[in-house]
């Protein structure tokens, strides 16, 4: 009984890296609540996506578990700790502008995480980049200058900055939303190849159903509001993806049962 | 090629050159067939002669004396009005205390406090510097902190997500956003230099172009007081230019313009 106990525990320290519990955020000076009672678990290596109509509460949400902003209530616990300010700095954020730094190259924008802390030499610093560059195809714009970059070629260097930024979890605010739709198909294809060998955890905000299904392994529907809590959807599709999933029978039916409960759910 | 940017210059400025013309062909003739005497205004060819005529006098001691004064009131207002900018921008209790003071310290009629210099520092260099210095420094200060606060919430917190601390923040960040308005704030302070230094030299003193060019006023020599007010006027567009010119080779270094 006891040993099995132990086991049981042990198995939830290692997974879960990131849980929120009862979580509710209002404005200082607003009463309104932007959203109350939400609670997830997130587990090592997961790709998880929250949908939820504009102005619910998602980027606010992510600001929360970033570190950025304090919760009116509940908790968000990142490996065990539970204060924000310990939070910063150990989990990497990708707003959904860009924001390159339009007087740095490429190669200067991804070394700017590197520069804050200094932990390892210059050289190996811009080795791991220049290799980072190389795989993500962007080998010949390491000297290029924001502005010279194409949309999605700027959510690219964006993407990899966030990926030196440390922490194994990364939170992506929907990085693909100013994108044009045949772009965006680009970025989907190129992430859905790179994903299985980055070994990282995501929490993703789109409002693009789609790209959740085709990217995530469970979906969250956030309602916003004083509507407390979140719905769960497992996406039960085999790994690796490819982009053309989304014509597989499979993949269409989760789209319809998706739709039926934002319907339900009065978020469509 | 050439032709091309030789009508572009023609679009350009020619306009601005024809008014320039027209206006000085018109004041020219009033003058010479006796409209206005020469006393009251006197003709551009007489103030080019009078240019000619006491040009090492003017460039060689008076020139040099307002640049002198200029130069260093600039710098000082630069260092002190940058860092104390910065320090607003820091430092909240700072800015609190401090911003009422500098809008107030706008509203002194400077001309009026400028005696006070004389008896402060005497007729010397300083007394001219301390004019300069107080002209210069609000704009200074004030585009520092605006530079500094302006924009750049979002590269704020995405920076505080890597883990910098405020002082990163400063450098990384709001810095680089800053220099567009700092360097605009520079512009207009070195014109306004000029117009210190002269006041001080109006003051008193024995040279400088304020000064020779109102002792020339008292004198009834208008020709060399307008080319004294000449020379103070180009300072001042000199002065500008050169900002500029360090302002573009800054922003082209940081890859602003690429």
């Amino acid at each position: 009984m006891n040993g099995s106990l132990f086991v049981y525990k042990e198995v939830i320290k290692v997974t879960t890296i990131l849980s929120i519990q009862q979580l509710n955020y209002a404005f200082p000076s607003s009463r309104t609540p932007v959203f109350t009672g939400l609670s997830m678990d997130i587990r090592e290596g997961e790709f998880v996506s929250v949908i939820g109509s504009s102005g619910c509460g998602k980027s606010t949400l992510f600001k929360i578990i970033a570190g950025l902003l304090k919760p009116s209530g509940g908790q968000v616990i990142l490996r065990g700790q539970s204060s924000a300010a310990s939070r910063l700095g150990h989990i990497a954020y990708m707003p959904q502008q860009d924001l390159l730094l339009p007087w740095r190259t490429v190669l200067d924008n991804c070394l700017l995480p590197w520069e804050l802390r200094r932990e390892t030499g210059k050289e190996e610093a811009v080795q791991r980049i220049r290799g980072l560059l190389n795989r993500f195809g962007l080998s010949e714009l390491e000297m290029a200058y924001p502005p010279e970059l194409s949309g999605g070629m700027k959510q690219r260097v964006a993407f990899l900055r966030t990926l030196v930024s440390g922490g194994n979890l990364m939170l992506l605010d929907e990085p693909f939303g100013a994108l044009d739709a045949l772009t965006k198909r680009g970025m989907h294809r190129w992430l859905l190849e790179l994903w299985g060998g980055l070994g990282k955890t995501v929490l993703f905000i789109t409002h693009d159903l789609e790209e959740a299904l085709l990217l995530s392994d469970r979906i969250y529907l956030m309602n916003g509001g004083s509507q407390p809590g979140l719905q769960e959807l497992v996406v039960k599709l085999p790994r690796p993806r490819s982009y053309r999933i989304n014509y597989d029978p499979q993949f269409i039916a989760l789209r319809e049962e998706l739709e039926r409960r934002l319907h339900e759910s009065h978020l469509l | 090629m050439n032709l091309t940017s030789c009508k572009l210059a023609i679009r350009q400025y020619g306009p601005f050159t024809l008014l320039v013309l027209l206006l000085l062909t018109g004041w020219e003739s009033a003058v010479q067939t006796g409209l206005v005497p020469a006393f009251i205004l006197p003709a551009p060819s007489a103030i080019i002669l009078a240019l000619a005529e006491h040009h090492k006098l003017l460039l060689g001691t008076h020139l040099i004396a307002t640049l002198q004064e200029v130069m260093l009131g600039f710098v000082l207002s630069v260092v002190f009005g940058s860092l104390l900018g910065m320090g607003m921008h820091m430092f909240r209790p700072l800015e609190k205390a401090l911003y009422p003071f500098l809008i107030i310290s706008q509203t002194i009629p400077l001309i009026a406090l400028s005696p006070i210099f004389i008896l402060w520092f005497g007729y010397t260099l300083w007394s001219k510097v301390a004019v300069v210095f107080l002209t210069a420094f609000f704009p200074v200060v004030v585009s520092t902190y605006d530079g500094l606060r302006s924009k750049g919430r979002a590269y704020h917190e995405l920076l505080l997500t890597m883990g910098a601390n405020r002082w990163q923040v400063l450098g990384k960040i709001e810095i680089p956003l800053a220099i567009p308005s700092f360097f605009s704030g520079l512009r207009l302070s070195v014109v306004y230099c000029v117009i210190g230094a002269t006041i001080g030299e109006w003051l008193g003193g024995s040279q400088g172009l304020g000064y020779f060019s109102r002792r020339m006023a008292g004198n009834l020599q208008s020709a060399e007081m307008f080319a004294a007010v000449f020379l103070l006027s180009a300072l001042g567009i000199a002065l500008f230019l050169v900002i500029r010119l360090l302002e573009q080779i800054m922003m082209k270094k940081r890859g602003f313009f690429r």
